[in-house]
């Protein structure tokens, strides 16, 4: 029953305060690892030049902007149907963090299209569902801004995102429908991946240096949203008593 | 069970056509944004006739947004809403119920509207039939889609910017099939039924997904 048992936010934290500092070690010792073998071993394509290296950044982006909805959308199930008190401050964190990477993955993908491609942006099918992928990023996060109670707020939020997790694939498929010229899928493959293990492997250590950099940021905004919300409760509280006669402050569940 | 069903339909039905006639407005926007488009592009009659189930398309997903805020939100302001959730109906059915009568009031209006528009944008008769088809079968599916953005939006006071930012990524593939049907029935680079069934089916998808969402969202909105 560990799931249940880190419902409870205190201990929730003191894990967080065990598992940190392994994972920013670790996080720095793949970035150090990745970046110097992106640099520095990884060889020039034939065709691209010194350009490949862009895919180093871009392609873990890319990956973690999808694995950083997945994350959201299980939170929000978790949100809606196990009542778990942790969940939506789960989704709440990551979906800041998923839009920077979606950002991320846009910009180096530009930047490497206009000596590529000839142009910074075209309206390809893959960059056109990471664009709406964006959209519905800071769309939620907006979200979640309007509204007052976080618990509510939550809730709405979490509806959203699996409405959202249901329509990417529409969307994904609709806008392949449309347009096309972005390369396929090129290292996820029944038969094998079709790049050079020299440029296979640093990109591989560059997606666990993402990973492992995503959870390490995850794991710090829930630390501060769980804090936020305990300020938030102690500032009600304080309100409260200051002006006796009124209701008394409101239980927080995620306190 | 048909009895409060077509009593709440024709309820709707009736508020939504007497009051502030949301109906004429709709259309009314729909003809501004589509004699908007030529100042913006050129008086060229071949490009616009080129670009034109497009542009009809994007006049009726714009016009769709800007009448879903009060879809639940007058209801919400006087209470009937607070009823109706706690009647004991089936919130989702109670939902599509509202859809089908806001679509009544403001989608049908829009398709009706559709063939006028079209002369200004030297469309001919066959494509004229069908951008007209194509949106009798899409717009249900913006107004059911759209229902879940009214519904997280309710309780906002000024959320109609939002449900719109909300609305619009989850409408792309609805535009993007309703255009490119139009499209094939046009220059057929594949066959008009093929694109067309896509978007029957999207619509059905959306008939599911939009009240069962937006049922769970205005309950959560409630309590």
């Amino acid at each position: 029953m560990a799931f249940w048992d880190y419902a409870n936010p205190t201990r929730f934290l003191r894990l967080v305060q065990v598992v940190l500092p392994w994972l920013i070690g670790f996080c720095v010792l793949a970035f150090a690892a990745g970046l110097y073998m992106a640099f520095f071993t990884a060889p020039e394509d034939y065709q691209q030049g010194n350009t490949v290296r862009i895919m180093y950044i871009h392609v873990p982006a890319a990956w973690l902007c999808m694995m950083c909805y997945t994350v959201m959308s299980i939170s929000s199930i978790g949100t809606l149907v196990w009542k778990h008190p942790l969940a939506d401050v789960s989704a709440k964190s990551a979906a800041p963090i998923g839009a920077a990477f979606t950002f991320m993955a846009l910009v180096t993908g530009s930047l490497w299209g206009k000596p590529m491609w000839g142009t910074y942006w075209v309206w390809d099918a893959r960059l056109t569902s990471v664009l709406v992928l964006l959209i519905m990023y800071l769309g939620l996060m907006t979200l979640w801004r309007t509204m007052d109670d976080p618990i509510k707020a939550g809730k709405s939020a979490a509806i959203l995102t699996l409405v959202g997790a249901l329509n990417l694939p529409i969307i994904k498929f609709s806008v392949d429908w449309w347009n096309t010229l972005h390369q396929p899928a090129s290292v996820v493959r029944m038969d094998g991946p079709t790049i050079h293990a020299d440029i296979l492997w640093p990109l591989l250590i560059m997606a666990v240096a993402f990973t492992l950099l995503f959870f390490v940021l995850h794991l710090m905004a829930m630390r501060n949203e769980i804090l936020r919300r305990r300020v938030r409760a102690l500032r009600m509280r304080a309100a409260s008593v200051s002006r006796p006669g009124t209701a008394a402050a409101t239980a927080q569940p995620a306190e | 069970m048909t009895g409060w069903a077509m009593a709440l339909f024709q309820r709707d039905l009736r508020l939504s056509v007497r009051i502030g006639g949301s109906a004429l407005v709709g259309v009314l926007f729909f003809l501004a944004v589509v004699t908007v488009i030529p100042f913006g592009v050129g008086p060229d009659l071949n490009l616009l006739a080129r670009i034109g189930p497009a542009i009809l398309w994007i006049g009726a997903l714009l016009a769709t947004l800007l009448g879903l805020d009060r879809l639940f939100q007058a209801d919400r302001e006087d209470g009937t809403l607070d009823l109706m959730l706690m009647a004991g109906r089936p919130l989702e059915l109670v939902i599509l119920i509202k859809c089908l009568a806001h679509w009544i009031a403001t989608g049908l209006p829009l398709v009706v509207a559709a063939p006028l528009l079209a002369i200004f944008l030297n469309l001919d008769p066959v494509s004229m039939g069908a951008v007209t088809l194509t949106l009798l079968v899409g717009t249900p599916a913006l107004t059911l889609i759209g229902a879940i953005g009214a519904s997280l939006t309710v309780s906002l006071r000024r959320g109609g910017l939002l449900l719109a930012v909300l609305v619009i990524p989850l409408a792309i593939p609805v535009l993007i099939f309703g255009v490119s049907s139009a499209d094939a029935a046009i220059h057929d680079p594949v066959p008009f039924v093929t694109p067309f069934l896509i978007l029957c089916a999207l619509t059905l998808i959306a008939a599911v997904v939009g009240p069962v969402a937006s049922a769970a969202a205005l309950r959560f909105s409630a309590d």
